[in-house]
């Protein structure tokens, strides 16, 4: 089974930019990751202001707003999406992540065949 | 070879000599792979710190031995760390070591380092518990009393086991993606630990252009789990399956080993080319599109290289597809009075299909049914039944 593990790196925005040993360490975790067969991939996220937010209304009317967000430390900041074989072994990996002050959500990814056959059936294509 | 001095064992010999001797009385830990990780990395660290020549003796070996594990970081961490690698390695291929049976090799793969319990890889392969336990008995027991030491074979010698490696890793796969036997047709759990036993395999033995062949392989058949089963369970065939539903990341991912062994010095073996016809397929968004020429020409060269009947029957249906039924008619003549394809119900199945293209409908039929004769499977008996009476 596949997991998305969610980094929400509770920092603010101009403190976006990671230090050099942060990301050693982080890439020596990642590398561990990849040796130990689970890792499927990663990437991580610029900073909120770099994106934007759509948001959808009851009424199908859409608003387009650019970043930050008010709620600044619950942006996600990066990903990684791995394959563990189950939820205590995916929550194992991530509490092995060389992080400070932050938190990491573990999300098990949905696979087509646990859905209903209809639903299955009404969707095309990825 | 490196066992000759004594290195190799020397390094690997700590955590895991020490494990085989004390499981078997001990039991084997729960997670042995992580077990290991943990012991072999402190030990190791310690060890480093005491021999200061460690580096230059990692160098020598290096240096005889082809230079396949060679190191390049020079931290105590990273040796510490390469050490483990090679630990895991001689792991594996004393799992995978050929004095023990098919069926006992992928048991203590599975078990030792899958970390798959008995019970689990008695019901992964639809036998009895006692059967996997004795299985598991028997093989740690001829690998003791043949004194089979903890070690990654070197130069010569890896060549000849290494495919005994892949061979194990890609039954796993296939026992999952086609479920020979049982009700389920395909089993991810499977599929899944052979893709990571894979990918492990090739961090730890990169410079192998199979190794990523067969990852290669299998990621990209793996790409395919959801769309190969229809909604009443039955088989839904390559052309058939709605592409919409491969697993776009898995065909990154397979592409990318192959081009990981494309790189590498070294002409591809038999997983790198059947891993290249998988690609082709996968490039094709629809099935229209397959380059079938291309598939004709990888199968040749692997007929070539592991000549086989079966590659050959594949071959025809490729020349078929691409020159014409014809084409694909004259190779399946060479091949048909081949024994090895006495009972393969898909020779007639294929020739039954190329006969019906050419509008030659009497002898199709009777191919289509001297196919449902031959098949072990219901569904696909029927299937070939209603073919027979559809051109009939």
């Amino acid at each position: 089974m596949r997991f998305m593990m969610f980094m929400y790196p509770e920092i603010e925005e101009k403190d976006w930019e990671p230090t050099p040993e942060g990301v050693a360490a982080m890439g020596r975790y990642n590398e561990e990751l990849r040796k130990a067969g689970l890792l499927l991939t990663l990437d991580g996220l610029r900073p909120p202001s770099d994106g934007g937010t759509v948001r959808f209304a009851a009424d199908g009317g859409t608003t387009v707003s650019d970043g930050p967000f008010s709620e600044a430390k619950e942006v996600v900041g990066g990903y990684w999406l791995i394959q563990a074989r189950s939820k205590e072994e995916a929550l194992e990996w991530a509490s092995r992540c060389p992080a400070r002050g932050c938190a990491i959500e573990v999300r098990r990814v949905a696979e087509m065949e646990e859905f209903s056959q209809e639903v299955q059936d009404a969707y095309e294509g990825p | 070879m490196v066992g000759d001095v004594g290195l190799a064992e020397d390094m690997a010999q700590d955590a895991l000599v020490a494990a085989m001797e004390t499981w078997p009385t001990s039991g084997v830990p729960d997670n042995p792979g992580a077990w290991l990780m943990a012991t072999a990395k402190n030990r190791a660290i310690d060890r480093l710190r005491r021999e200061k020549t460690y580096e230059r003796k990692r160098e020598e070996v290096a240096r005889d031995t082809g230079a396949l594990f060679a190191m390049e970081r020079s931290d105590f961490e990273a040796a510490a760390d390469d050490e483990i690698g090679d630990d895991l390695l001689a792991l594996i291929f004393t799992c995978c070591h050929p004095l023990l049976s098919r069926e006992a090799r992928v048991a203590l793969t599975l078990r030792l380092l899958g970390g798959l319990t008995t019970t689990e890889i008695a019901s992964a392969f639809l036998v009895g518990e006692s059967t996997v336990a004795q299985r598991l008995v028997r093989a740690k027991k001829t690998l003791r009393e043949a004194k089979v030491p903890f070690e990654v074979p070197r130069g010569a010698e890896l060549d000849e086991r290494l495919p005994s490696v892949l061979e194990v890793i890609y039954l796993v796969f296939n026992e999952g993606y086609t479920a020979s036997a049982g009700e389920d047709w395909v089993r991810t759990d499977l599929c899944e630990e052979a893709l990571r036993l894979g990918r492990i395999l090739a961090e730890l033995a990169p410079r192998e252009p199979e190794v990523h062949g067969l990852v290669a392989l299998m990621e990209i058949q793996a790409s395919r789990l959801g769309a190969r089963r229809g909604p009443d369970g039955e088989p839904v065939l390559l052309l058939d399956q709605d592409r919409g539903r491969w697993d776009p990341l898995l065909i990154v991912r397979g592409r990318r080993a192959l081009e990981r062994a494309e790189e590498l010095p070294a002409p591809l073996g038999p997983y790198c080319l059947q891993a290249a016809i998988a690609a082709c397929h996968a490039r094709a968004i629809q099935p229209e599109e397959t380059d079938w020429v291309r598939i004709a020409a990888l199968y040749e060269t692997l007929a070539q290289l592991s000549p086989s009947p079966i590659v050959e029957l594949n071959r025809a249906v490729a020349l078929s597809m691409a020159f014409g039924p014809e084409a694909g008619l004259a190779l399946l003549e060479e091949i048909e009075d081949d024994p090895a394809l006495a009972k393969y119900h898909l020779l007639p199945s294929v020739r039954g299909d190329l006969l019906e293209k050419l509008g030659r409908r009497e002898e199709a039929a009777s191919e289509y049914k001297r196919a449902a004769g031959m098949t072990g499977n219901e569904r696909e008996r029927e299937l070939l039944k209603r073919r027979a009476e559809g051109v009939g």
